[in-house]
């Protein structure tokens, strides 16, 4: 039997969790240091499973199959293809960072980071999930302790409604997400929630066309698909800063890569069939997101709402049903989530010493801390589609595949590309530039070298796939082209 | 070392240049400057050797310097990025390399390199001067070695754009010239003015960029490819491209993708209607940046449509009429060559004049390539690099010379202001006399300065063609060049000083007058090239070298236009005239305009440009801010989806309610509705969580976490 790495990634941060809570609460240096073992011990993984990962091989490694309730067609099914290692990478970064970041957490620490990994074991089994059921089943443990992070650790004024907000949003998407599951199980006959099996099962056109939306939209609420992507931006910002990271990092990755996963995969004429609308809706997304963001004077606000217009070039990426699309995609998500969870990261770190987010209240904080302005800067060239940073590398093919489907389309989403320099360039010169309001004058330092170490790591991956396409893409694209087989895309081989 | 790694390495001295600087010599001035001229110069060498191994080149034209590395894989094969010299990037290069060495050389000086730290000065401000022995005397610039990395990561910008073979990697060196363009503009970060003007500049030229994007991302999702080389060259592609419809605005592929290319070029060279940000970029540090946007980065603007010419004009053959495409840039271009001279008459501020006589002889470039004069626009693209990058150069040293003379008498009064100037021929004579060498170069003036020559040539080919519309509107705005040139000349160094400050003004340091003596030798020699074989008396003693190498960038060789006479009397006549009237108007100039009162309310139209920064305001920036605000934000997004998610949970809390007591408590008795159950439950959960009791829900984590392991590992072992 092979090592089952996947297994280990999967499930070491929630028996970590466990172990967590085992500990002596007042051992506060104790308790975060186990964390960080985990956290970095999770990455490593997760940096094994990418590297590992074989491009000129099978579409699925690291496979590992279990019988979970054989009389169901349920089993513990994982591997994981090349739009979804870089995803377990992504997952692997966020938390080895956000750990880092809350170390100075004082509410509770133990129980804060146990929720936690319990939160990153359930995305870390979504993203490697074959089997319909175990989707889901990782999909609720990754809501669930979502609420009590935000509820309980959140920023006081909102969380409450945040964390309610959310959990409906979620539940609801995922309760209809299942109803379209549940029918494609039994009008399969296959008694089986195998995905692979079921992309086989052949389902009528009619059939997908009824059902594909339950699933893609149910899916879709959390990758913030417009109109229901208002939960996102009061959940970041009610959020504690790695909770946020994680949020708006993975967490909506969890959205758009399940839509694609049991949605667009598994009823591909279901897909090209609504098409058109769900086109309409991500450039909505879009553009509506990043004129919001523009208008907004709360930092966290800001990148909650341009998250929303990332997600939106994501899901326009996949509902294009290019070849191009689907790359850029793919790199989108992974782009946006490293680059998202550099700006809570930052968010965070200024906030603990200014205790406000209000850009208006802030200024020169380059003097004082410039490693973190410059991250923040390297982040907006991202968020902006700089040439020589991931953004580019991702919407560059997104563009493309939309430019073959409907031009009109993506005349207007570039707009967004404008909107969204006016905004980071505001808020880069507001926070990081002009004077240090008096108020806050002698209560500022730099940063800690353990925060500066999260952001060059963030910073980095950015800007290598940036200049080196070729450490990401390729991966991308050999999933793209084993999905190429199965849902026929424009322009691909 | 093959040609080939050389033009490798041209751009890479000045990024190096740019994090040594930050990284290391940013404490010690003077090494950071010897590290950032270093660079420049090096990359100049480098430029200069590939150039003459490209003037050495027979036929160079179909046997360019290329080579290529694989990049970024994309659906398939892999997109290669590399480097391209043929003739006209190498003659790019070779205006480039000069004029960003002579900038780099010139900023010492500009920046006070050698004197007392100032007083007052903090950085993001200019220096306010220093007292020593009781005088006051100019300081160093607080942020001295920051700006030879931020110029130096600038030339690195413009070096990858020249010597690109795609359009992406132009693409990048573009984009970071945008980036740097914003760090200089705001480079005095601590002015209000500045910071808007920077914001300003980098928005306008991004609008302009996206759908420069776009065009990239159309053109290579028709043709596969963005290898200049591989489309340009590519007959059978060019004609395809120019037959398909595109199914937008009744273009062909090929017109709409040169329109979004154009747009790009718009933007990034000031062209109209996104003309509004090269005036206001005139607040970064004078005169320096200013050249740099003027001399370097816009001129990125044109090569680029003249790189891409075959695929904007495919279609059209020379001749024939204009396509649709054709006929926007020789709008756009003659247009915006007539409007900037119309606004640049009135202007005060000595740069700013430049600012505006820039945008308008860009225009003169577009609207040559518009109407199929490849070659002219190549040429006025280079004399006009030297003559323009020579007269900001030599408007800072003005600046300079009068600021000097204002720190001295203590007077409040603008040193930029042409009206404060007068008399400075015998304070600053090399200054005065390059700066004339370059107003005669800008206004055409004839036979011996460079301007003429690709002046004229443009307005020959446009007459010859019978584009009348083009030619008489060129014709004016050419009239114009020389009159508010002669009006800048007569206003600043000639009569007698009309302030105390410009009595007191004195000539700059060598490091500041040598690179404008290096530029005026440029501004005159550079037209020696592309004389007219045909041109009465001295047509023929110098071969039209220009025409034959540049030429052979093109798949087929452009015939050069038949002599006339017409045209060349026109641009003789528009020349001296416009000379001899801006000198005959201002000769007596007191602080008061002469023109004023005879324009009336035209002239106070034309000093607020035409009010576009104020149109544009109301009619873009505003409404998209309400749009974005009281409508996306406030209304769609708060009130309204928002609104009916409060709505449908107090409807499902209602419904529960009625649920629980109309029909669950009498009917079913302990069973609940979904909606209800689940609003409940999370009730209940929200209550125990204010409880604040730990064990609680330590105990729910602890459930669920063993629930699930206990739950699978019983079925496995099963």
């Amino acid at each position: 039997m092979t090592f089952p790495i996947l297994s280990i990634i999967v499930f070491l941060p929630i028996v970590s969790g466990a172990v967590l809570l085992f500990l002596p609460s007042e051992r506060r240096d104790l308790i975060y240091r186990f964390a960080l073992g985990v956290a970095f011990l999770t990455f490593l993984l997760s940096v094994l499973v990418y590297f590992g990962f074989d491009i000129e091989g099978a579409r699925y490694q690291f496979m590992e199959q279990y019988n979970w309730l054989p009389a169901l067609g349920i089993s513990y099914f994982v591997g994981v293809d090349g739009i979804s290692a870089p995803l377990v990478l992504l997952t692997g970064i966020v938390i080895f960072t956000g750990v880092i970041i809350s170390q100075r957490i004082d509410d509770r620490p133990r129980e804060f980071f146990a929720f936690l990994f319990i939160l990153a074991s359930g995305v870390f089994g979504v993203f490697v999930a074959l089997d319909m059921f175990a989707l889901f089943f990782f999909y609720e443990i990754a809501v669930f302790p979502m609420y009590l992070l935000i509820a309980l650790w959140g920023w006081k004024k909102t969380r409450e409604y945040a964390a309610m907000k959310l959990t409906l949003y979620l539940f609801i998407g995922s309760v209809i997400a299942l109803v379209g599951a549940l029918a494609m199980y039994f009008a399969s006959g296959l008694q089986t929630f195998n995905m692979l099996a079921l992309e086989g099962a052949g389902f009528s056109a009619s059939f997908q066309q009824l059902w594909f939306p339950f699933v893609f939209f149910g899916f879709a609420v959390l990758g913030g698909i417009f109109p229901f992507h208002n939960w996102s931006p009061d959940g970041h910002v009610a959020a504690p800063t790695a909770v946020s990271m994680f949020h708006a990092g993975v967490l909506m990755k969890l959205g758009a890569f399940a839509a694609l996963r049991v949605g667009i995969m598994l009823m591909p004429e279901g897909a090209a069939y609504h098409l058109p609308w769900i086109i309409l809706l991500s450039l909505v997304n879009v553009v509506y997101g990043a004129f919001i963001a523009m208008t907004q004077t709360d930092a966290k606000y800001m990148i909650g709402f341009s998250s929303v217009s990332h997600m939106g070039l994501v899901m326009m990426g996949f509902a294009t049903l290019t070849y191009d699309g689907f790359v850029g995609a793919g790199v989108q998500m992974v782009s946006h989530g490293v680059m998202t969870a550099l700006f809570f990261a930052v968010v965070g770190m200024f906030y603990d010493q200014t205790h406000t987010r209000e850009m208006g209240k802030l200024g020169g904080l380059m003097k004082v801390m410039p490693f973190a302005g410059v991250a923040f800067i390297i982040g907006g060239l991202v968020s902006m589609g700089m040439p020589g940073f991931s953004g580019f590398i991702a919407e560059f093919p997104i563009f493309m595949g939309v430019w073959r489907s409907y031009p009109l389309v993506a005349i207007i989403a570039v707009i967004s590309i404008v909107i969204t320099a006016a905004y980071i360039l505001r808020a880069v010169s507001r926070i990081f530039f002009g004077d240090i309001p008096a108020e806050l004058e002698g209560h500022l330092h730099d940063i800690r070298p353990s925060e500066k170490l999260a952001l060059g790591l963030l910073a980095f991956v950015l800007v290598s796939i940036g200049l080196f396409p070729g450490v990401m893409v390729p991966m991308i694209e050999s999933g793209v082209n084993h999905i190429n087989e199965i849902v026929h895309l424009i322009g691909g081989a | 070392m093959t040609t080939e790694t050389l033009i490798w390495l041209v751009p890479l001295p000045p990024l190096l240049a740019f994090f040594l600087i930050l990284l290391f010599t940013k404490q010690n001035n003077r090494l950071s400057h010897l590290v950032g001229v270093g660079a420049a110069f090096l990359s100049w060498l480098l430029g200069m050797l590939v150039f003459v191994a490209a003037v050495a080149t027979e036929h160079f034209g179909e046997h360019p310097f290329a080579s290529s590395v694989g990049w970024l894989p994309l659906g398939g094969d892999t997109f290669s990025i590399g480097v391209l010299i043929d003739p006209l990037s190498a003659i790019t290069l070779f205006f480039v390399a000069w004029t960003v060495l002579m900038i780099f050389i010139y900023s010492i000086g500009y920046h006070n390199f050698g004197q007392p730290k100032g007083d007052h000065d903090v950085p993001g401000l200019p220096p306010h001067g220093a007292k020593v022995d009781g005088h006051k005397v100019p300081s160093i610039e607080p942020l001295y070695a920051r700006f030879f990395a931020f110029i130096a990561l600038f030339a690195f910008g413009m070096f990858t754009l020249v010597v690109s073979d795609n359009l992406l990697t132009l693409f990048v060196g573009w984009e970071i010239m945008g980036l740097c363009s914003y760090l200089l503009i705001g480079f005095w970060y601590a002015k209000p003015s500045a910071r808007e003007a920077a914001k300003k500049a980098f928005m306008t030229t991004r609008v302009g960029d996206v759908f420069m994007l776009l065009g990239i991302v159309a053109l290579y999702s028709a043709t596969g490819t963005l290898n200049f080389r591989e489309i340009l060259y590519d007959n059978h592609m060019l004609m395809m491209l120019a037959s398909v419809d595109s199914g937008v605005l009744g273009l062909s592929a090929a017109g709409l993708i040169g329109l979004l290319l154009f747009i790009g070029t718009v933007g990034k060279s000031a062209q109209w209607p996104l003309h509004v940000w090269l005036p206001d970029a005139m607040e970064g540090p004078t005169p320096v940046s200013a050249m740099i946007h003027a001399a370097t980065m816009v001129s990125a603007g044109v090569y680029m449509i003249i790189r891409m010419f075959p695929l904007l004009s495919a279609g059209w053959h020379a001749g024939g009429d204009l396509t649709a495409t054709m006929t926007t840039m020789a709008f756009i271009g003659a247009f915006t060559a007539l409007f900037a001279a119309t606004i640049a008459v009135t202007q005060r501020d000595i740069k700013r004049v430049l600012a505006y006589s820039t945008i308008s002889q860009l225009g003169f470039m577009v609207a040559a390539l518009g109407i199929g004069a490849y070659i002219s626009a190549a040429f006025h693209l280079v004399t006009h690099a030297f003559f323009k990058a020579l007269l900001f150069l030599g408007s800072g040293s003005v600046i300079h010379g009068v600021e000097h003379g204002v720190l001295h008498t203590g007077e409040d009064i603008d040193p930029q202001d042409m009206f404060n100037m007068g008399g400075l021929k015998d304070k600053m004579p090399t200054t005065f006399w390059t700066f004339l060498i370059g107003g005669f170069a800008l206004s055409g003036f004839p036979l011996i300065t460079a301007g003429f020559w690709s002046k004229d040539e443009i307005l020959a080919d446009a007459f010859a063609n019978g584009h009348m519309a083009v030619f008489l509107t060129l014709a004016l705005a050419a009239l114009l060049t020389a009159f508010y040139t002669m009006r800048q000349i007569t206003l600043t160094f000639l009569g007698k000083p009309r302030s105390k400050s410009a009595e007191h003004a004195h000539e700059t340091p060598r490091t500041m007058t040598m690179p404008v003596t290096v530029l005026a030798v440029f501004a005159v020699a550079a037209g020696w090239v592309g004389i007219p074989e045909h041109f009465p008396l001295i047509g023929g003693l110098l071969p039209n070298w220009f025409h034959d190498f540049v030429g052979g960038t093109l798949f087929e060789h452009p015939e050069a236009v038949e002599f006339n006479m017409i045209p060349l009397l026109v641009s003789l006549g528009v020349a001296l005239g416009g000379l001899a009237l801006g000198y005959l108007v201002y000769r007596n100039a007191s602080a008061e305009d002469p023109l004023r009162k005879p324009l009336g309310k035209l002239y106070t139209i034309l000093e607020n440009k035409y009010y576009f920064d104020e149109i544009y305001d109301r009619i873009f920036v505003q409404p998209a801010k309400r749009f974005a605000e009281n409508f996306s934000y406030l209304f769609l997004d708060r009130d309204v989806i928002d609104g009916l998610l409060h709505a449908v949970a107090r409807a499902s809390f209602s419904l529960g309610a009625i649920f629980r007591n109309y029909f669950d408590l009498p009917v079913v008795n302990g069973s609940g509705d979904f909606t209800a159950a689940l609003t409940q439950r999370f009730g209940r959960i929200l209550r125990r969580v204010q409880t604040g009791s730990v064990q609680q829900y330590m105990l729910v984590a602890a459930l669920v976490t063993f629930g699930g392991l206990f739950y699978y590992l019983f079925r496995v072992l099963q």
